[in-house]
């Protein structure tokens, strides 16, 4: 139940776009189309899936304070978390090179839909956001941290399907000129964030 | 470019190209830490260090860096100065660091850091470089400045912690507007900068 409760609250609740303003900047120049934003939003999904526990047992096996003890008495002290945000990187840049070969070989046809997004995805705060929050909420187990990566995946899918297909009507509509393209797309997206608040005290038990 | 023009470099940031109302770049610190002041002007700052000097590092290298493994460089390099000003502000700003929770990390990706490397340091020189890191970090904090005086004023009805709004004001029934602290507002703050700034200068209005 614990595990269920995580994941509506990073999906609804702790939305990365709405609550923390994770990858805003790719949220925002991606999402003029649905179909393009649908495949940004599952590479997020697949990449986060698999860096958030990675960096998990990273966190917790070599970066945390005394997490170097399975080494023996004398790392018991060591702290290396001053470390944690180069490795992090480090560990999201290698992973998302090795998901795009791996991805082209095996699956041609998700790389073809995927392909032009995963690079793109390095340099996406959502990304390093949920390996930092990952650190912040100390979670128990991996299951854990798998759960809370699934969510917030997402939670961002959604938000940014939804900004999409308003964006693909607002196209024909009568806007200002000077708020024209990005200045509506912030107003728009304000609006959600409101609305999204409505979630706000969603407790499952 | 056969002459570099410095006054260019400092002001497009400012205005014209600003890193954020026209590029676009930056956003997600950007709208996280403009609840109030001073966590915004702390950002600002921490953000023009590492443009500026991962911007002077990255074009001192430019010409013995692979192109094929740029982007982990430059990620090394911007992490290890991120790691610098995440442990000074621990030592000397310990509160403000907790305020800022996350978002110091993240400014290892963010945009406008990787986006000037790419798009200045690879191929200028390094004084250019230096300027033009700063101009950007400039351009990013006064955003950040603008929307957090607004929503601090607003919101919480003082500035910089300090109370500015009288008592007086709020005896004849006025209140703070709650929601200005709320992560929704900075979003539509940021289109109302944007829809300003683009009636004023109609050459960036899109088509």
């Amino acid at each position: 139940m614990e595990s269920l409760n995580l994941f509506i609250k990073s999906i609804f609740i702790d939305n990365m776009i709405f609550a923390t303003f994770l990858g805003m900047c790719s949220y925002l120049a991606v999402s003029k189309t649905v179909k393009t934003s649908v495949g940004l939003g599952a590479a997020v999904i697949f990449v986060l899936l698999i860096t958030v526990p990675v960096n998990y047992l990273l966190e917790n096996y070599i970066l945390k304070e005394g997490a170097l003890s399975w080494l023996g008495d004398g790392y018991a002290e060591v702290d290396l978390s001053f470390l944690s945000f180069i490795l992090f990187i480090a560990v999201i840049a290698a992973i998302v090179q090795l998901v795009e070969m791996i991805v082209e070989k095996f699956a041609p046809a998700l790389y073809g839909q995927l392909g032009i997004f995963l690079p793109l995805i390095a340099v996406n705060c959502a990304i390093m956001g949920a390996s930092l929050f990952m650190q912040q909420k100390e979670f128990e187990t991996i299951g854990d941290s798998f759960v809370y990566a699934l969510g917030s995946g997402i939670g961002w899918f959604i938000a940014i399907v939804l900004i999409a297909a308003i964006r693909e009507k607002i196209s024909y509509s009568n806007v200002p000129a000077p708020l024209k393209g990005v200045g509506i797309a912030f107003i728009v997206c304000g609006l959600m964030a409101i609305a999204f608040m409505s979630f706000m005290g969603i407790k499952l038990d | 470019m056969a002459q570099t023009n410095y006054s260019d470099i400092f002001k497009n940031p400012l205005s014209l190209n600003n890193p954020i109302t026209v590029q676009v770049l930056g956003i997600c610190s950007a709208l996280a830490v403009t609840v109030e002041l001073q966590p915004a002007i702390v950002m600002a700052i921490s953000v023009t260090v590492v443009t500026a000097f991962s911007n002077l590092i990255i074009s001192l290298m430019r010409n013995t860096i692979p192109s094929r493994i740029r982007i982990i460089v430059q990620l090394v390099v911007v992490a290890s100065l991120v790691i610098l000003v995440d442990q000074i502000l621990k030592a000397f700003m310990y509160n403000l660091d907790k305020a800022l929770s996350v978002y110091i990390g993240l400014i290892i990706t963010n945009c406008i850091v990787m986006g000037r490397l790419e798009a200045f340091a690879l191929g200028n020189k390094p004084v250019p470089a230096l300027l033009d890191g700063i101009a950007n970090g400039a351009g990013y904090g006064i955003i950040l400045v603008i929307v957090a005086f607004v929503r601090e004023l607003l919101g919480s009805g003082s500035l910089f912690g300090f109370k500015v709004i009288p008592q007086a004001l709020y005896d004849l029934g006025y209140s703070n507007c709650g929601i200005m602290l709320n992560p929704p507002m900075a979003l539509i703050l940021i289109g109302i900068v944007i829809w300003i700034q683009r009636s004023k200068m109609k050459e960036l209005q899109e088509k």
